[in-house]
């Protein structure tokens, strides 16, 4: 009973309020967020959400929306339809895609005063390189992170390594990860030594960062040419196929992201590549003592960044979008961005996040937290072009099929630049 | 006049849902494949038959259509044959038959969302149940999704599981409407089982076939919620089908004219079944 007169009464609420009114005072955003990673992020982003009402008496309606891929579908799908959410968290890559179907607006055309735009230089530089084309700023740095490392400890000391010191380069961790690898007396795997996510959507992401370890950049600033088939590249491919077939210490075929984590934390694998955003996960699940170090390069360590910014729609009106640039940029302030950092292990968006005592605190505790920091310096931009999901596939296709023993790393290669140079063709011209 | 005039006011509601949602959308489809997709806010210009032509040259198109061929020829078969058989089994009387029923029928309740991520489980190499059940018995580890030699298989047993109980319903309704008199008077002629089954059983049974067949078929080439869940259509396009395709094509890339063209030449080929399984099959059932 209670519960039918409560729907009336919001029923005639919603009926009785004058639309004329309900379009200059904006009372609700709604934006999609993808989860990447293990662990309640949807019940971190809730609260913020909560507080944010609270203070301001806006209700912010966030809506899971499954990965990134997924998020991205789901929330093109519905603006193309002349619905869908203000704003939303998507994959930083995607800013030509997104920008090339006109449903973005910019910053600059949201309007930012002088405090705006010392708001936007406070974040850092690596994190803003997927943000500007054009001259203008497309996106704001939310879930952001590098590609690191995470390895059982336990597993070093009892394979007689120090568990202090990670392999820097690609031939110690080979040597490390045969040391790793621990077969019975039939010689089946009971540890594998190392893995790396090779489905569809996280591929091209460890990709990018294998092709920044022998210093090749994947594509051009602009996002219309890729080099796929630069010999670099095909090292990068050859290294990768290299660690199944030649050293036999990852399983052949591929791997997928969402089972990375399972795998680590079951001592199924000593060493996973992941995103730092997967932190706080690992850390309140692990059993046994782990560490966290940035990705071994050809000579140095070299990583490359990811994650998701926010994006505003051109859907959205002038008032909506102004009202979701003052979320955001009361999401990704200091001490929420530190809070975010150490909830989720995400990389804090800004510097002076990492001035906030909260955050100083916790690195003080909890080193690890700062590993990745420390390799920004050493990080790529990620593999982002126009038509992006159409040369994800082109690449990842060709890397499965390396991965599978189909193709030599020269071949796939070669197919996906192929393949993507017809995706892109009508890009160049212009 | 006035009689056809009542039965065509009571056909309409019906008629007019047909339209709005089939036929209609059909027809859009179709129109869509004759264009370009539309860039921006130009709109999109006529090609005739480029797409077509383009799709021939499109590589993962010829693998989806091998895949999804497989998929069906293995499927269909393997789950009409299983329900039949799990149908005659539990169509008696015997301790436990409800729980029986209820255990075969279970797979069938379970959203397929739900069914993929249980699967996926069990497929996790080393520590999940197969790998686990495979290596008491000495056998080694199994990449079962990420290896393209078994990820299409994998596919396939998913579907099997999910759909045969679903099948069984239909067979075990058609089992307890048969009169038991047939039974009595074949065995007091001294009829053996097996032939009892060929004669009699099996055609009472043919209408009932024939529906379960063209829901079969149709599942074939309709059931792609576990490839999202599972694979994405990966290894290297190993477990793409024809519709997932046509949502990556589309929803993805958003290139709506190929994925127009797709779904053009995936209706082409469900109508063609059609009329190949109530033309041909159609004629040989006896409904009573």
């Amino acid at each position: 009973m209670i519960r039918r007169r409560h729907l009336l009464a919001a029923t005639t609420g919603l009926l009785a309020a004058p639309a004329v009114l309900r379009a200059q005072t904006v009372e609700k955003l709604t934006f999609y967020y993808p989860v990447a990673v293990g662990g309640p992020l949807a019940q971190i982003i809730d609260g913020y959400c909560k507080a944010y009402h609270e203070e301001t008496g806006v209700t912010v309606e966030a809506v899971y929306a499954g990965d990134y891929s997924q998020a991205l579908i789901k929330a093109t799908t519905a603006l193309k339809a002349g619905a869908g959410p203000q704003f939303a968290v998507l994959l930083a890559a995607e800013m030509h895609s997104l920008q090339d179907q006109d449903i973005l607006v910019s910053l600059d055309e949201i309007g930012l005063d002088a405090e705006a735009k010392r708001w936007l230089d406070g974040f850092y530089p690596a994190f803003l390189a997927n943000s500007h084309a054009e001259g203008k700023t497309w996106s704001v740095p939310f879930q952001r992170s590098t590609a690191i490392f995470y390895y059982d400890k336990a597993a070093f000391t009892e394979a007689g390594l120090d568990p202090a010191k990670f392999p820097t380069t690609w031939a110690e961790l080979v040597a490390a990860a045969g040391k790793l690898t621990r077969r019975d007396a039939s010689g089946k795997v009971t540890r594998w030594g190392i893995k790396m996510a090779a489905d569809l959507g996280n591929a091209q992401w460890t990709f990018g960062a294998l092709a920044n370890q022998v210093d090749h950049r994947l594509m051009n600033e602009a996002g219309t040419q890729v080099f796929f088939d630069d010999p670099k590249a095909i090292e990068a491919m050859t290294f990768w196929r290299g660690l199944a077939a030649d050293h036999h210490v990852t399983p052949d075929g591929i791997s997928a992201w969402s089972q990375l984590s399972p795998d680590f934390l079951e001592g199924n694998t000593a060493i996973i590549q992941h995103t730092t955003g997967n932190l706080t996960n690992v850390r309140d699940k692990a059993r046994f003592p782990f560490g966290v170090a940035g990705l071994a390069g050809k000579t140095a360590p070299r990583s490359v960044v990811g994650g998701g910014n926010l994006y505003f729609f051109r859907n959205a009106s002038p008032a909506e979008r102004q009202a979701a640039l003052r979320f955001a940029r009361w999401v990704s302030a200091p001490e929420r961005a530190a809070d975010w950092s150490i909830r989720t292990g995400y990389i804090a968006t800004s510097p002076a996040a990492y001035e906030t005592p909260a955050l100083q605190a916790y690195v003080a505790k909890f080193p690890e937290a700062n590993v990745a920091r420390t390799f920004l310096p050493v990080a790529t931009g990620e593999l982002s072009t126009y038509e992006n999901q159409r040369v994800y596939k082109a690449l990842t296709d060709n890397i499965q099929a390396c991965l599978n023993g189909g193709k030599t790393p020269k071949q796939a290669m070669q197919e996906a630049q192929a393949e993507s140079d017809r995706i892109l063709r009508r890009y160049q011209k212009a | 006049m006035r009689a056809s005039l009542a039965a065509w006011a009571l056909v309409l509601p019906s008629l007019l849902l047909l339209v709005a949602f089939t036929h209609w959308p059909a027809v859009e489809t179709l129109w869509h494949s004759l264009h370009a997709t539309p860039r921006g806010n130009r709109p999109a210009p006529f090609v005739g038959l480029d797409n077509y032509r383009a799709l021939l040259d499109d590589p993962v198109f010829f693998r989806a259509l091998w895949n999804n061929t497989i998929y069906a020829a293995v499927t269909i078969p393997a789950s009409v044959v299983l329900a039949l058989v799990m149908a005659l089994a539990v169509n008696r009387a015997m301790p436990g038959r409800a729980l029986l029923r209820m255990a075969y029928f279970l797979p069938t309740m379970l959203p397929m969302i739900a069914v993929a991520n249980i699967w996926l489980f069990f497929y996790t190499p080393d520590y999940g149940l197969f790998d686990q059940v495979l290596s008491l018995f000495g056998f080694g580890r199994h990449n079962w999704l990420g290896d393209a030699a078994t990820a299409l298989p994998a596919m396939i047993a998913v579907a099997v599981w999910k759909e045969a109980g679903f099948f069984m319903i239909f067979y075990l309704a058609a089992l307890q409407t048969m009169p038991p008199d047939l039974h009595e008077a074949a065995s007091l002629d001294g009829t053996p089982r097996i032939m009892f089954f060929r004669r009699v059983t099996l055609p009472l049974l043919m209408p009932t076939t024939l529906f379960v067949l063209v829901n079969a078929v149709v599942n074939a080439f309709r059931m792609i919620d576990h490839v999202v869940v599972m694979t994405r259509g990966g290894p290297d396009n190993a477990t793409t089908l024809l519709l997932y395709y046509i949502y990556e094509t589309g929803f993805r890339f958003w290139d709506t004219a190929t994925a127009a063209t797709l779904t053009v030449v995936l209706l082409a080929i469900l109508a063609a079944l059609a009329v190949l399984q109530f033309g041909v099959f159609g004629r040989r059932v006896h409904y009573r």
